[in-house]
């Protein structure tokens, strides 16, 4: 149990020291505007390698995940809200495996 | 500026998609870390130090396989570094003047999802927001795990596997605007999606995991949009914006 303990703070510490170091260390704005603007561009390089190609293994087949990731882009190219893509995408996906549970 | 009370309510809002996409996430690592004998209670303390996905996940099934403390430490450490980079690029929106006690909390709560929504906020973002936008998060996370450490499965099957998506539709909805309004980004997005699924699919790469992947193909395609774009900042962030 200590042992199970200990792994477990092991992990906290290794989690949050990457989430804090930089944080604490870059407390001012940097001189560099190129850097400034290499970091401006992380958020959307970092969310697109997150979400492609793995959205489409994050169901339970290929089929209702690429039907869930369409619909994902069409609202969301309309601008619509994060819980409502979030909600319709997860709608598609269940009504898509409904469907091929039937067919199959 | 507005008030705080009206700031940490506005990262509240911001956060209550994120707190509802965890549910089903920490709902299924619960109910992995019971039903591979570890006490409810030790996965449900995970959530709560840890609150992150793939690392402990990760971990979870080392200590079940009996792992050493300094595998454990490495896997979870390559999975998470990709959160430095995260707080690196929040470092330069965040207001200078935040004082270090609140850097050390509040980067406890930086996720891969709060990291998305306070990075894509118009203006600087405070300690005060942060807050407001990890307080249902956090507690999704926490009662996602706790539902599934005590239960043998209250959603069905059809529904978790549904609610797989949720967070990776958030991630799209995060990004496609602006890359509908700014090319730079949208020619950003386009090379780190090739650069990941480069990665990820030539036999080559199959040693580097799925946090370095995302390291080395944001630091490419950010470096890269730099390059080619190098004016771009946040002037035109703004009147990407309105």
């Amino acid at each position: 149990m200590t042992r199970c303990i200990t792994a477990v703070l092991i992990m906290a510490l290794v989690t949050y020291l990457p989430r804090m170091l930089p944080l604490v260390i870059f407390r001012n704005e940097l001189a560099s505007k190129k850097i400034r603007t290499f970091l401006n561009y992380i958020p959307y390089a970092v969310l697109a390698s997150m979400t492609f190609p793995d959205i489409f293994y994050s169901t339970s087949n290929h089929i209702s995940a690429v039907a869930g990731s369409i619909t994902a882009l069409i609202l969301s190219y309309l601008e619509k809200s994060l819980v409502v893509v979030a909600l319709a995408s997860i709608a598609v996906v269940f009504f898509a495996e409904y469907l091929m549970a039937f067919a199959l | 500026m507005k008030s705080s009370v009206d700031r940490y309510i506005d990262g509240l809002k911001k956060g209550l998609p994120i707190g509802l996409g965890y549910i089903p996430v920490s709902f299924t690592f619960g109910f992995m870390a019971v039903s591979g004998g570890m006490p409810a209670w030790i996965a449900v303390f995970i959530s709560m130090s840890n609150l992150t996905s793939s690392g402990q996940f990760a971990g979870t099934q080392l200590i079940l396989a009996g792992a050493s403390y300094l595998e454990i430490a490495v896997t979870t450490l390559i999975i998470n570094i990709r959160y430095s980079l995260m707080s690196l690029s929040l470092s330069q929106k965040l207001v200078p003047k935040t004082s270090v006690l609140h850097r050390l909390l509040f980067s406890f709560g930086i996720t891969d999802e709060i990291f998305a929504v306070a990075s894509m906020e118009k203006e600087q973002i405070d300690h005060v927001f942060m807050y407001g936008l990890i307080t249902l998060p956090f507690i999704g996370w926490t009662a996602g795990t706790v539902l599934g450490a005590f239960s043998t499965g209250i959603l069905p099957d059809s529904l978790k596997g549904a609610m797989g998506i949720a967070l990776y539709a958030m991630f799209i909805a995060l990004i496609i605007p602006p890359s509908k309004h700014s090319r730079p980004v949208l020619i950003i997005v386009l090379i780190s999606i090739a650069i990941t699924c480069i990665i990820k699919y030539l036999p080559i790469f199959s040693f580097i995991s799925s946090g370095f992947r995302i390291i080395i193909a944001s630091v490419l395609a950010a470096g890269i949009g730099t390059f080619l774009f190098p004016e771009v900042t946040e002037e035109e962030r703004t009147t990407d914006n309105d």
